[in-house]
């Protein structure tokens, strides 16, 4: 793939901005270019906004066949995770035991590597997820 | 609004079948179906054929005039569109046939789906797969389709206390009816041990809780029901027509629990219809993965929400209990051709009503429903068919 495809989400992948609708104030992320709430009062009235990355674990599985990017790193913990300010996203769980992962556990977002377009090809970074102390 | 009918039904064997070809699959449940109707190619006004990645899978798009061409009927210069809604193209093709001929633009039309899925090697066909949930935020990070089901499986064992063997309980009943099925690709019987035997995939799923890679077709002829005695006496009548879309990432969804676009889609077809979830006789669900058939027969309203796990555990789904689903063997043990699969599902709907289903014909099956989805539950479609 060309890497614009990949340069225009890095605002979104490396740190995390999303957006928040100026209207009702709500958050998006991955972001949004509307609000469904508030649909045609938030065109152009969608603005950037950063999100602390810290959430909790509403489900999560662990991928022992992965896609053809991933081969090699398997198994590894793939979670649905609700961000503090609201939304919800897909990511891996790192540095983390599989028999120690659950629902209701506090998770944060840290910048890693998430896959090589080949051998000769960019490499991709974004957030993965680690287990936030206590 | 015309009355429509469906005066026939074809399909291919599913299975790993290394010696056809996607063009071997498109004709012969194509010419099957129209032999069944008791019409001429001719008489075909127009052709919908559902197919999920046609592109990815044997790098061919523009199936819809090879489908015609494959069947021999170029020189009637028939309008074909090719229709995709994920693993939902075979369902919405099936709609989009239905809307043809209730409006009246169309008399006769050809439905069809295909997938030849075993052309690619290797992680391949996992990768066509994932472009069926949200490339740039779930696949990007390493999520894969099973994974997504996973994700639901378990929020729904937390919640409700659903249990692996429930799970697993859906995979064993799918086998024991696709045992009965000549069509199906697995003719075996499995048990809960084979199921929590075998390798993990995303846990909570294991290999036998997910569907198969699958090559194979499907269709159907729809005609209105006024002219439908013309043509066979085996008519069963379209009693509703029903789709929901939601968002196509797992994460931007109101709920975890259920598919919202199924329930809708089902609110409406029941409404649609006149007839409520247990006037149903006989049902086809999308179980692409055994916790999808737990949360559909809870959407279609067959069972409180929580509540498929037990019920399936019971017996209450099978052949004889009190809602027959997935009597073919569900994309479980009959395959899944992803985009021929909703076809597949009023081909199985269609041989029950008509009681032509053998060994594991529904006693007095008088009203089906088809449950077809898209992806994560991007998309949904149901149909509600009759006899007359
Ligand atoms: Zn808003």
């Amino acid at each position: 793939m060309a890497v614009p495809r990949y340069w225009r989400e890095i605002p979104a992948r490396y740190n995390l901005i999303g957006k928040r609708c100026k209207v009702c104030g709500r958050v998006y992320f991955p972001p949004r270019n509307i609000c469904p709430v508030c649909r045609r009062k938030s065109v152009g009235q969608m603005e950037d906004y950063k999100l602390k990355g810290t959430g909790v674990v509403e489900s999560y599985t662990i991928i022992h066949v992965p896609p053809p990017h991933f081969e090699g790193e398997e198994p590894y913990i793939m979670a649905l995770i609700k961000l503090d300010e609201g939304p919800y996203v897909t990511g891996q769980i790192v540095e983390c035991d599989e028999k120690d992962v659950h629902i209701g556990m506090r998770v944060r977002a840290t910048f890693r590597k998430i896959m090589e377009d080949g051998e000769k090809g960019a490499i991709y970074y974004g957030y993965k997820f680690v287990k936030e102390e206590e | 609004m015309r009355e429509v009918a469906v005066i026939g039904i074809g399909m291919t064997k599913f299975g790993e079948l290394w010696d056809k070809s996607f063009r071997d699959l498109v004709a012969e449940a194509g010419v099957k179906a129209i032999m069944d109707a008791g019409i001429e190619g001719k008489d075909i006004d127009a052709m919908y054929i559902g197919g999920m990645s046609s592109g990815g899978f044997v790098e061919q798009e523009h199936v819809a005039p090879l489908a015609i061409e494959v069947a021999g009927l170029e020189d009637f210069h028939i309008p074909a569109t090719r229709v995709e809604g994920a693993c939902a193209s075979g369902g919405l093709a099936m709609r989009q046939g239905y809307i043809a001929v209730a409006s009246g633009i169309h008399d006769i039309v050809l439905v069809g789906g295909a997938e030849k899925m075993t052309d690619v090697v290797g992680t391949e066909a996992t990768n066509v797969l994932a472009s069926a949930a949200d490339r740039e935020w779930e696949a990007f990070f390493g999520m894969t389709f099973p994974g997504l089901y996973a994700l639901m499986a378990r929020y729904h064992m937390h919640k409700y206390g659903t249990t692996q063997e429930q799970l697993a309980s859906v995979a064993v009943k799918n086998h024991y009816n696709g045992s009965m099925n000549p069509n199906a690709q697995f003719n075996r019987k499995i048990s809960i041990e084979d199921v929590l035997a075998s390798p993990m995939v995303a846990d909570p799923l294991y290999l036998l809780d997910c569907s198969p890679i699958t090559d194979g077709a499907a269709a159907a002829i729809l005609a209105p029901l006024d002219i439908a005695k013309k043509y066979t006496d085996k008519i069963v009548k379209i009693l509703a027509s029903t789709q929901a879309s939601d968002t196509i990432s797992l994460h931007n969804r109101k709920r975890f629990d259920a598919l919202p676009a199924a329930i809708h889609a089902a609110r409406q077809a029941y409404k649609m219809a006149g007839v409520e979830p247990k006037d149903i006789d006989v049902a086809e669900v999308h179980d692409c993965f055994t916790i999808a058939e737990i949360m559909a027969i809870e959407d279609l309203g067959f069972f409180e929400k929580g509540k498929g796990g037990k019920a399936t555990e019971e017996g209450l789904t099978a052949i004889d209990g009190q809602i027959p689903i997935n009597t073919s063997g569900g994309l479980k043990a009959k395959g899944h051709p992803v985009g021929a699969t909703g076809v597949a599902q009023i081909n199985e709907i269609v041989m029950q009503l008509r009681g032509e289903a053998g060994k594991r014909q529904v006693k007095d099956a008088e009203i089906g429903l088809t449950h077809n989805v898209g992806g994560s539950g991007g998309t949904a479609v149901v149909h509600i068919l009759g006899v007359i």
